[in-house]
């Protein structure tokens, strides 16, 4: 039996949508875990864990109301895993270039050839509509070394795109 | 000597600003081999701090020498330390005994001029850079009553955001 509930809502941004969604599942005795809460594009996208002891035809049916009102999409899965399981990155791909098609799929085959696993990952598009420059920021955990994932990198600066590995320096204090 | 009790959020006493120390006697080196004691214990941490232990005196312990490449003034024990001159600023990732299970990121500033007395009173001035730097801003945090998590930042929205330093 899944313990969690995974919740995706997205719709276009506007003020409150955090609040009244939250309230929502508070009032229908969820507990939250981990999320994840960003703007994209316009739309304002949630990706929220929701303690699994409610029946999913509950939330829905207690944020249907939310939803309708705030024009949002909802999807709710079961699912395994709770708190307390975090991996800790300790590299950082930094990427950049003239957006084209298979960036990401370009950096991302080399780095699974390595073994590296993506634990984040964020991008955006910059620079204008006539000139856009795609950015992408990964952290993950690789075993290999820096130097090994750059030597694997490297075609790809042939091709226009900026790669950078740095390590990510976790200090405990 | 003794493995002290870390106090972990949300204890409230975490946000308590810490003391000068005023008397170096056999009391504060016993202390201070406790508190020692108790960061080798744990997690591999590169820094403890007094209020950490519920003592609240500004005394921390920082040593980042067990780490490759890395500029360092080696085991450091720094009573009263002051910061007196920053520059440049960085984010890195930390986590803290006092808050388990979570890292984030923070900006620092990448180099410090740093003031502090040792177990005998004694005044000292250390230039600083890098993780060294980070390490003692850290633990400085805690004598303020602040821990890494008042100041973590998003990547996405605060990569440039300057912070102003005092000089």
């Amino acid at each position: 039996m899944p313990d969690w509930n995974m919740l995706t809502l997205v719709g276009a941004d506007r003020p409150g949508i955090v609040s009244r969604v939250t309230r929502a599942l508070y009032t229908c005795g969820c507990n939250l875990g981990e999320a994840s809460m960003i703007r994209l594009g316009g739309n304002f996208t949630i990706m929220l864990m929701v303690s699994g002891e409610r029946p999913c035809e509950e939330l829905l049916a207690a944020l249907h109301p939310v939803a309708e009102e705030l024009g949002l999409r909802v999807h709710l899965d079961p699912v395994p895993g709770g708190l307390h399981r975090h991996l800790v990155p300790n590299l950082q791909v930094r990427v950049f270039g003239a957006d084209r098609a298979g960036i990401v799929a370009d950096v991302t085959e080399i780095l699974a050839e390595q073994g590296f696993n993506i634990l984040e990952l964020e991008s955006d598009v910059a620079g204008d509509a006539q000139h856009p420059v795609y950015i992408m920021n990964i952290q993950g955990y690789c075993e290999h070394t820096i130097e090994a994932l750059e030597t694997a990198l490297s075609a790809l600066s042939n091709r226009g795109v900026s790669v950078d590995v740095a390590p990510v320096d976790v200090l405990i204090g | 000597m003794a493995i002290l009790d870390i106090l972990k959020l949300p204890d409230p006493r975490l946000k308590q600003v810490s003391e000068p120390v005023e008397r170096f006697d056999d009391d504060l080196r016993g202390f201070v081999a406790d508190l020692e004691e108790t960061r080798l214990a744990g997690p591999a941490a590169v820094g403890i701090a007094a209020p950490q232990v519920g003592r609240f005196q500004r005394i921390v312990i920082v040593d980042v020498s067990g780490r490759p490449k890395t500029p360092n003034h080696g085991h450091l024990i720094l009573v009263n330390p002051e910061i007196v001159h920053w520059e440049g600023y960085a984010i890195g990732r930390e986590g803290c005994l006092s808050v388990p299970d979570y890292t984030g990121n923070v900006i620092r500033a990448t180099g410090i001029r740093l003031k502090a007395q040792d177990l005998d009173g004694r005044e000292s001035e250390y230039v600083m850079e890098g993780y060294e730097a980070r390490a003692v801003q850290h633990e400085m945090d805690h004598l303020d009553g602040l821990l890494f998590v008042d100041r973590v930042v998003s990547r996405r929205t605060d990569l440039y955001r300057r912070k102003v330093y005092q000089t």
